[in-house]
C-alpha cells in the first residue's frame, strides 16, 4: 500500500507536468493541475493509512 | 574565474545584511520550542541536537549545496521540451569555488542560505523529538542540505523550472516565494512527516484502543519565549528574501515588517481564541504553534501583500495549524511532538496557496496556477525524495533510538547526563512496569 501510495504521488506530479507541457489555454491546464493534485491527494491517502500505528505496535 | 552576479545598491546591502544577521533568531527560536514542547530527561538532546544539525547542515550546504542551487545567471544544467529550458540543477563548482564575496547578490543569497538551511534542518527534530538518535539525525540532515532543499531551492529561487514558469508557460510571473514558505518551510515540515513515520510514534503515546495519550512538553516559557525569537528572525528573514528573491528596494522591507507582524499576531490569537472556546483555557503549545503558522505562511507573499491580506492569511494559518495538530494525533497517529508537520509543512502550503489569491500583482489566473504547480511539485516530488532518502538511510543506520534510551530519556542514553541534575526525572514513572 505505501509502495502504491508513493507510485500515485509521484504519477499526479507526472500529470501536472503533462498537463504543463501539453496543454496551451489556462483552463484546460487548471483542471489537470487539479486533477494531478487530486491524484496526489489519492496516494497520501494510501501512504499514511499504511503508516497507521497499530496497536500491538505500541509497548 | 570569479562569477559575476547582478550588484544590489549600497543601501540594499546593508539592509540584507543586518536582515540576514538577524535569521539566527528564527532558528534559537525554533530550537527552543522543540526543546521545550519535549520532555525534561530529554532537553539537553534537543538542544545538542539543534545545535548539531545546524552546523551539519551549514557544512553540507558549503561543501555541494550551492553547487545545485545556484543563482539566477549562474552556470546550470537544463533539457528541452517543446522548445522550451528547463533548467533542472545548477552547475556551480563545490566549496563555493570560483564566488567572489563582494556584496553581489550571490554572495549574500549564499550567507542567507547557510542560515536558512539549518533553520529548514531544524523543523524535522521538532517531530523527532524524544526518539531519533543523534547520531542519525545529522546524516539526514545532510542529505537534506546537500541534496533535497538545493534541488528545490534552485527550482524557486536559482532560476529553475519553476521560476520560468511566467516566461515559458506565460504563468503570471511563475512560482513566486520571496521568504521561504515553500523552500524552507514546506521542504523541512515534509522532511518532518517523513521522520516521524519513519520513527514511528513514542512508547505509550498511543492506547490499545488508538486512542492518544497526552505527554505534555516540559517548558512552556521555552516555548513562548521561543516564538519571540522566531518573530525577531522571521522579520529578518522575510526582509533578506525580499530583497533577494522578489528584488523588493530597501523602502518595501517596510510592508515586509508589518506582514510577517501581521501575520504572526494574527495566527497567535486565532490559534489561542479557538483553544478558549474548545477547551475553555487558550492552550499555550497550540497557540506558540499558531504564532510560528502565521510566521511561515507570511513568508511567500511578505512583499507582495496588503496588510489586510497579511491578516487573512494569518487568520486562515492559526486556525489551520489548530486543526491540523489534532488532526494529525487523532486520525493519523503521527506522533508530532512540536507539532513541525502542521506548522511548517501545512502552514507554508497554505502561504504559498495565499500568495497566488492576494498577492497585489496576482491579476492573471496564471498566478495562482503557479503557485499550485508548486504544491504539485511539494507532495509529489518532494515528499516521495525526502522520504526515500530517509528511508534508505533507516534501512543502513537505524534512526530511532533502542528500547533503553526512550526509557531513560535521551539526555541520559546519547549525552550521559541530564539537563536538570538538580531535578528527579527518573522516578518510577518513566520505567517500564
Amino acid at each position: 500500500m505505501k509502495t502504491t501510495g508513493f507510485l500515485l504521488l509521484l504519477a499526479g506530479w507526472g500529470l501536472v507536468l503533462s498537463a504543463l507541457v501539453l496543454l496551451t489555454s489556462v483552463p484546460a491546464e487548471t483542471g489537470f493541475v487539479l486533477a494531478g493534485i487530486a491524484v496526489e491527494g489519492l496516494g497520501l491517502g494510501l501512504v499514511a493509512r499504511a503508516h497507521l500505528v497499530l496497536p500491538e505496535d505500541q509497548g | 574565474m570569479p562569477l559575476s552576479t547582478p550588484m544590489l545598491s549600497e543601501t540594499s546591502v546593508v539592509l540584507c545584511l543586518l536582515c540576514i544577521f538577524l535569521v539566527p533568531f528564527a532558528c534559537a527560536g525554533v530550537a527552543l520550542i522543540n526543546t521545550g514542547l519535549g520532555r525534561s530527561r530529554s532537553s539537553a538532546h534537543a538542544m545538542m541536537a539543534s545545535l548539531s544539525v545546524i552546523a551539519v547542515a551549514a557544512i553540507a550546504y558549503f561543501v555541494c549545496g550551492f553547487s545545485w542551487q545556484g543563482f539566477v545567471g549562474l552556470p546550470e544544467h537544463y533539457f528541452m521540451v517543446g522548445g522550451k529550458t528547463w533548467s533542472w540543477i545548477s552547475a556551480e563548482p563545490l566549496f563555493l569555488r570560483g564566488l567572489e564575496f563582494n556584496g553581489s547578490s550571490a554572495s549574500l543569497v549564499v550567507l542567507l542560505q547557510i542560515v536558512s538551511v539549518g533553520l529548514a534542518a531544524l523543523i524535522p527534530l521538532g517531530a523527532g523529538t524524544d526518539r531519533w538518535r543523534l547520531s542519525a539525525s545529522c546524516a539526514s540532515t545532510a542529505l537534506l542540505a546537500g541534496w533535497t532543499y538545493p534541488l528545490f531551492a534552485h527550482w524557486v529561487w536559482g532560476g529553475g523550472w519553476l521560476a520560468q514558469l511566467g516566461v515559458n508557460y506565460g504563468l503570471g510571473h511563475g512560482f513566486v516565494d520571496a521568504g521561504g514558505s515553500s523552500t524552507i518551510q514546506v521542504v523541512g515540515g515534509l522532511t518532518a512527516l517523513s521522520i516521524a513515520w519513519i520513527l514511528g510514534p513514542r512508547r505509550g503515546k498511543y492506547s490499545t484502543n488508538g486512542m492518544p495519550a497526552a505527554i505534555p512538553g516540559h517548558n512552556s516559557v521555552f516555548v513562548l519565549f521561543g516564538c519571540l525569537l522566531a518573530w525577531v528572525g522571521w522579520l529578518g528573514l522575510n526582509s533578506a528574501g525580499a530583497i533577494l528573491f522578489a528584488g523588493a528596494d530597501p523602502g518595501r522591507v517596510v510592508l515586509v515588517g508589518v506582514n510577517t507582524t501581521l501575520a504572526a499576531v494574527s495566527a497567535g490569537l486565532t490559534a489561542a481564541l479557538v483553544t478558549r472556546t474548545r477547551f475553555g483555557k487558550p492552550d499555550a503549545s497550540i497557540t506558540a504553534n499558531g504564532w510560528v503558522g502565521g510566521l511561515v505562511a507570511s513568508s511567500a507573499g511578505c512583499a507582495l501583500l496588503k496588510p489586510a491580506a497579511a491578516v487573512i492569511v494569518g487568520i486562515v494559518a492559526g486556525a489551520l495549524v489548530t486543526l491540523a495538530v489534532e488532526r494529525f494525533e487523532f486520525d493519523l497517529k503521527v506522533d508530532d511532538p512540536g507539532g513541525a508537520i502542521s506548522v511548517h509543512a501545512v502552514g507554508g502550503i497554505w502561504g504559498v496557496l495565499a500568495l497566488g489569491l492576494f498577492a497585489e500583482f496576482s491579476g492573471q489566473a496564471g498566478q495562482f496556477l503557479a503557485q499550485l504547480i508548486g504544491i504539485a511539485t511539494l507532495i509529489g516530488f518532494v515528499l516521495p525524495l525526502t522520504y526515500g532518502l530517509n528511508w534508505l538511510l533507516n534501512r543502513f543506520y537505524p534512526q530511532r533510538v533502542a528500547l533503553d534510551g526512550e526509557r531513560q530519556g535521551m539526555d541520559l542514553h546519547e549525552l550521559g547526563a541530564d539537563a536538570y541534575p538538580e531535578s528527579v526525572t527518573h522516578t518510577e514513572e518513566y520505567t517500564q512496569r
